[in-house]
């Protein structure tokens, strides 16, 4: 099996360490993962913002670059969700526009959505690769914290990845796991609603920051750095003392590599 | 061109080209037409906040004199077609009858109603009034402050599918569920608006008590 | 729409005075809390609900695409049931055949079941004008009437205020409307009720021109179906000589069967309750009653133009999207700016009126696109994906479309994002962490700057081959 690692761009420029803790849990797991070099962006925040051509021009790299691997591994719910659930519509929505000129020029279906079609269903979240391409839920991972753990609301929602993240969390050793209140609520990241709407977007990050908080946990886990940028931007800020770590850091520590 | 033509043609327009849609699937319950909980339904009225007494069918001439009797009911309206029998146990009730129509101030000032209806949803704990016999116009069952109801065994579906098969379109329907209630001050819900404050349901099972 | 809301700035700048009102956020915080819980627990009982949920948005998609046979079939049986139909293009219309049925029957006095459609169309102001007065009947209009305020929620217009305020409304202005509130009173919802109850009940009794609007219209047979709690709507519906409802046209429903759907949808979504406690039912003139309908397009047509956006017309109102909304809770309705506020609002608003003001512009950006929404849905109306497609739609800013152009350029080529990287690497000490410039500042205002890495991960991984070195 050919696996890529689409690092995204985000974890790519700003937090490199959440790629190469996926790479060492692979390999720890006896996966060879490759790195496709053209990658850069799955587009999302352009197709958000109202880029929607940009964001296109992304899309169309993004499934070149990904067409000829078995499987992708993406450490961003967020990412992965735009490829599963928006590329579909992007590729729907060219048609839609003048759906009788589209159909003539590409005999109902365009090489876009035919490459969305082939590639999306072979993207996937970590923790989904994880528990239901490798069949783990123990990566053999210790990590003697209080952590507790936002589901961001494109894995939770979009991709429903469910309690994938965890069931693996709860298998490393040492980890004392504490529920967070008002788990499901948006932390007020939204990509660029997040400087658009900056005052609103502050009101539901302070609002999350006071349930993680009143956890007492030490570290604040998640699958989505950006959203992680944004509550432990905050939490930086108030000196709450309380770390941001992505899914895969945490799980790629082990008792060894103290 | 009439605004009717106009706003037609630009429904026209606007689903031009667009992909027909099939018939909808139905993938949910279906009216099965079986008997219904009675328990369940008087359960569910109850939850509403009503009054509901489950009786056999000969003493509801007992338990509406009761109801009626406990809430100092002596005016009440009558609409055509009640079952005499229901009666039977309160003739010294003054009867407000609708012939020739009671002026909505006269309905306004009556102690209650006692009215019978055209359904009941055991799932939604849901009364169906249709204008039929024993329910009169809508007024008759609006006005007053006080509804008592009478809901024979037979009459209570279960559930919401079911009461919409059972029921004529044609004829105007108030499905009831509790006592008139808002919910607009904080989200909350608190009994007792415009429509009756009480309700009060007498539900009729076959037979005669055996106990 | 009502032109209450026009000249109100961009969304931002509502949000952010109506995030600085604390009481405003603890009343919607509580309100929209309480009736989450309530939604959930009643859907939760319910083993079909996705089924049901499903079959309402094929049943909205039949009507949508079907609409003119639907709207021809639901007049002619209006009509053989002794209804008169009207249709009004326009807001400026529906508001003239309503005045002009009113000014026939010689009243100058009208009760109204609260309705969003005739809120959208400025019904209330129009019928002024013509020097008729409109009572709003429901309590949260009752409430909003009295405080000459606005509303701001689709189901509960009043949710931004609490029952002492709710109090002192009642206190100050129920005169100026009619009786009085009784002197002694309290804040307990049962007496407020009780006060309603009191200032209304002659007014019902007397009026004789009820106007209302209506959850569902239903083709097959010209039925009329109005779901409410007070029974101020039954009272509208049934006392007044002459009946006059506004109806929006994607009200419809096909069949006669389809409410077996949409009465198990609509009440345990909108007040989480297993069944409203009223819902009325007619069909056309009813117990000798005069009826007239009254469908409006008022922009619907142009919605439903849009392949995307058209799903917004499945909407019925029941405002489970504003209660679950993280953005609708902290800033509450009147932020939007339309008598649709809130998720919906967001989806529907610049779609009826275009985009060419700046706070209609600002809408399609009022998310933070978490989706939440989406999954309350009981016709599944995909509102981020429509969020999406208005923002394609809207108008940009020329600074943000050079930094949107100038990322999509860099990220366009591997070997510039690259450069950028690096550049961003050599230059990392100079990044500051609390005070970024330029757009960057709303950010910094709450939230650090994270620390740019040394190197980024595809530097890494060449220096290292995937950390084999």
């Amino acid at each position: 099996m050919r696996v890529a690692l689409f690092i995204t761009c985000v974890n790519d420029t700003l937090f490199p360490g959440t790629g190469k803790a996926v790479v060492t849990l692979l390999r720890r797991l006896g996966c060879e993962v490759e790195f496709p070099p053209a990658q850069t962006c799955c587009g999302q925040m352009h197709v958000n913002t109202g880029y929607r051509d940009e964001g296109v021009r992304l899309a169309r790299s993004f499934l070149d670059t990904f067409a000829a691997y078995d499987a992708v591994v993406v450490p961003s719910g967020s990412c992965a969700s735009m490829v599963r659930e928006q590329y579909p519509k992007l590729a729907a929505g060219m048609g839609a526009t003048r759906p009788e000129a589209f159909a003539a020029a590409h005999g109902g279906r365009s090489p876009f959505a035919r490459a969305v079609a082939e590639v999306t269903p072979k993207v996937y979240d970590l923790s989904e690769f994880l528990v239901d391409v490798l069949g783990v839920t123990d990566v053999g991972a210790y990590f003697p914290h209080r952590v507790t753990y936002h589901p961001t609301c494109h894995s939770l929602r979009g991709l429903k990845v469910g309690d994938r993240p965890l069931r693996l969390l709860s298998n490393v050793r040492g980890l004392e796991l504490v529920p967070l209140p008002g788990a499901e609520e948006c932390c007020g990241f939204g990509g660029t609603f997040a400087v658009k709407n900056a005052a609103v977007s502050s009101a539901m990050c302070a609002d999350k920051v006071g349930h993680v908080v009143a956890t007492g946990a030490e570290v604040l886990c998640a699958t989505d750095n950006s959203c992680l940028m944004h509550v432990g931007g905050a939490l930086g800020r108030q000196r709450a003392g309380v770390r941001v770590m992505h899914l895969a850091e945490i799980l790629a520590a082990t008792e060894a590599g103290r | 061109m009439s605004s009717r033509d106009v706003i037609l043609a630009r429904v026209r327009a606007a689903v031009a080209g667009s992909a027909p849609v099939g018939e909808a699937a139905r993938a949910y319950r279906a009216p099965d037409g079986g008997a219904a909980d009675l328990e369940l339904f008087a359960e569910r009225v109850r939850d509403y906040r009503a009054v509901v007494h489950v009786v056999p069918d000969d003493e509801v001439p007992a338990a509406v004199a009761a109801a009626l009797a406990a809430r100092g009911a002596r005016r009440v309206v009558v609409p055509a077609g009640l079952p005499e029998e229901w009666l039977a146990a309160l003739p010294g009730l003054e009867r407000l009858v609708d012939d020739p129509p009671l002026a909505a101030s006269a309905l306004d000032a009556a102690d209650g109603v006692l009215s019978a209806c055209a359904a009941g949803v055991a799932e939604t704990g849901t009364i169906v009034l249709d204008a039929g016999p024993g329910q009169g116009r809508r007024a008759l069952t609006l006005l007053p402050d006080y509804h008592l109801c009478v809901v024979r065994a037979a009459q209570v579906v279960a559930s919401v599918p079911d009461a919409v098969a059972r029921l004529d379109p044609v004829r105007p329907l108030t499905w009831i569920s509790g006592p008139s209630a808002t919910s607009d001050i904080e989200l909350n819900r608190v009994e007792g608006v415009h429509g009756p404050r009480t309700l009060e349901v007498i539900v009729a099972e076959p037979g005669t008590r055996t106990s | 729409m009502s032109g209450t809301f026009l000249g109100m700035p961009a969304f931002p700048r509502n949000a952010e005075k109506a995030l600085a009102d604390s009481q405003l956020r603890f009343n919607l915080r509580k309100a929209t809390h309480t009736i989450r819980g309530r939604r959930a627990s009643v859907v939760e009982e319910l083993p079909d609900w996705q089924g049901l949920r499903a079959a309402g948005k094929a049943i909205k998609d039949d009507t949508l695409r079907n609409l003119e046979r639907h709207l021809l079939q639901a007049e002619r049986m209006v009509t053989e049931a002794g209804g008169h139909v009207h249709w009004a293009a326009d807001a400026e219309e529906a508001n003239r055949i309503v005045a002009d049925l009113v000014r026939a029957t010689g009243q100058t006095e009208v009760v109204k079941v609260k309705s969003m459609a005739t809120q959208e169309i400025g019904l209330n102001e129009a019928l002024a004008a013509e020097g008729v007065t409109a009572y709003e009947t429901d309590l949260a209009e009752l409430i909003v009437q009295l405080g000459d305020d606005w509303p701001s929620h689709i189901l509960v217009p009043a949710i931004h205020r609490n029952r002492s305020e709710i109090r002192e409304i009642f206190l100050d202005h129920m005169g100026e409307w009619g009786r009085p509130a009784p002197a002694n009173l309290t804040d307990e919802p049962k007496t407020l009720a009780e006060a309603a109850r009191l200032h209304l009940r002659e007014r019902f009794l007397s009026t004789k021109v009820g106007v209302s609007g209506a959850n569902f219209l239903i083709a097959e047979t010209g039925t009329l179906v109005v779901l409410e709690s007070e029974g101020n709507g039954r009272m509208c519906l049934t006392l007044p000589e002459t009946l006059i409802s506004v109806v929006g046209i994607e009200k419809i429903l096909p069949t006669w069967r389809d409410l077996e759907v949409f009465l198990q949808l609509l009440p345990r979504s909108s007040t989480g309750e297993r069944m409203n406690p009223y819902t009325s039912m007619w069909t056309g003139a009813a117990e000798g009653q005069e009826f007239h309908l009254v469908l409006l397009d008022n922009g619907r047509t142009d919605v439903l133009a849009d392949e995307v956006g058209r799903q917004a017309l499945r909407c019925i109102r029941c405002s489970a999207c504003l209660n679950v909304c993280p953005v609708y809770e902290r800033v509450g309705g009147h932020a939007y700016g339309s008598v649709y506020p809130g998720p919906i609002g967001a989806i529907l608003t610049p779609q009826l009126r275009g985009m060419g003001s700046e706070l209609d512009a600002s809408l399609p950006y009022a998310s933070s696109l978490c989706g939440a929404c989406y999954d309350v849905c009981p016709v599944a109306i995909d509102i981020p994906e429509v969020l999406v497609h208005l923002r394609a739609k809207a108008p940009h800013r020329p600074a943000e479309r050079l930094g949107l152009k100038a990322a999509s350029w860099v990220l366009d080529r591997p070997a510039r994002l690259r450069r950028v990287q690096r550049l961003a690497s050599r230059f990392r000490g100079l990044v500051p962490k609390r005070s970024l410039p330029g757009p960057g500042a709303a950010w910094t205002q709450t939230r650090d700057v994270p620390s740019v890495p040394e190197e980024s991960f595809r530097d890494w991984w060449d220096r290292t081959e995937g950390g084999a070195r």
